[in-house]
């Protein structure tokens, strides 16, 4: 298990090798590498910051990482998340489980992802050559996305 | 008290970390939020719609009725857009 916060690139080829190095037991290593767009919302967009929250950041990812290994066999995982200036077409996280098998490396992937997009402290300032700068906001759309991934047990709690 | 503001809600407040010490009656979330309205109109602006706003105290998520005390870290900012 390894979480890492950086302002640096990082090379998912090598890290997925590295993930996955000297561990038969992994049958399967999923994968997710998110990338700047140049278009959100039909606008335009030259480049993203994105801003975090340190210390509360790499707790949170440290969290969410347990919890995945708590509901998947997992063998390895591995998120890597940037902040700083990015421009179109860099990579700004990777998610990476391993598993004996394949389900359990995509599930839960997939469940991480999802988590990160609503709940990871990291807010996205979005700059655009003709509308200047504006800060991405909340989708509806991931908090369904992470909603779904909620285990029973929340939501008895939830509804107590 | 140590408050972090984060995204606009630093950039409509022109600050990002501030130490302050806040009246006696200041116990929770709500309190404090209502209290820092009054230290300047950026204040006032940044939490005038607190639907837009999120709290974590000591790194931990927390709602308007959560207890707040001296020395309390807490950080204020919007939804997340991660990932």
């Amino acid at each position: 298990m390894a979480v890492r916060v950086q302002r640096e690139d990082f090379d998912p080829g090598n890290e997925l090798e590295r993930l996955s190095a000297g561990n038969h037991d992994i049958g399967g290593v999923a994968s997710f590498v998110g990338l700047v767009r140049d278009v959100a919302g039909g606008e335009e967009v030259s480049a993203m910051t994105l801003e975090h929250y340190p210390g509360m950041t790499e707790k949170l990812l440290a969290e969410i990482e347990a919890e995945a290994n708590e509901r998947w066999p997992l063998e390895a995982s591995l998120i890597v998340h940037r902040y700083g200036r990015l421009a179109p077409g860099d990579r700004i996280v990777l998610v990476a489980t391993a598993s004996a098998h394949r389900h359990a490396a995509l599930e839960s992937c997939q469940f991480l992802i999802d988590w990160l997009k609503t709940k990871a402290p990291f807010w996205k300032l979005e700059e655009s050559g003709s509308s200047g700068e504006k800060w991405v906001a909340a989708r509806a759309t991931d908090d369904r996305a992470a909603a779904r991934w909620k285990q029973s047990s929340d939501k008895d709690e939830a509804a107590e | 008290m140590k408050i972090l503001y984060f995204a606009w809600l630093r950039q409509q407040t022109g600050i990002d970390t501030e130490e302050v010490e806040a009246p006696g009656e200041v116990t929770d979330v709500a309190g404090l939020l209502d209290w820092l309205k009054t230290r300047g109109p950026g204040h006032a602006a940044a939490l005038a719609d607190l639907s837009a706003v999120r709290v974590a105290v000591n790194q931990e998520f927390a709602e308007l009725d959560a207890e707040v005390a001296p020395g309390d870290e807490v950080a204020i900012f919007p939804p997340m857009t991660g990932g």
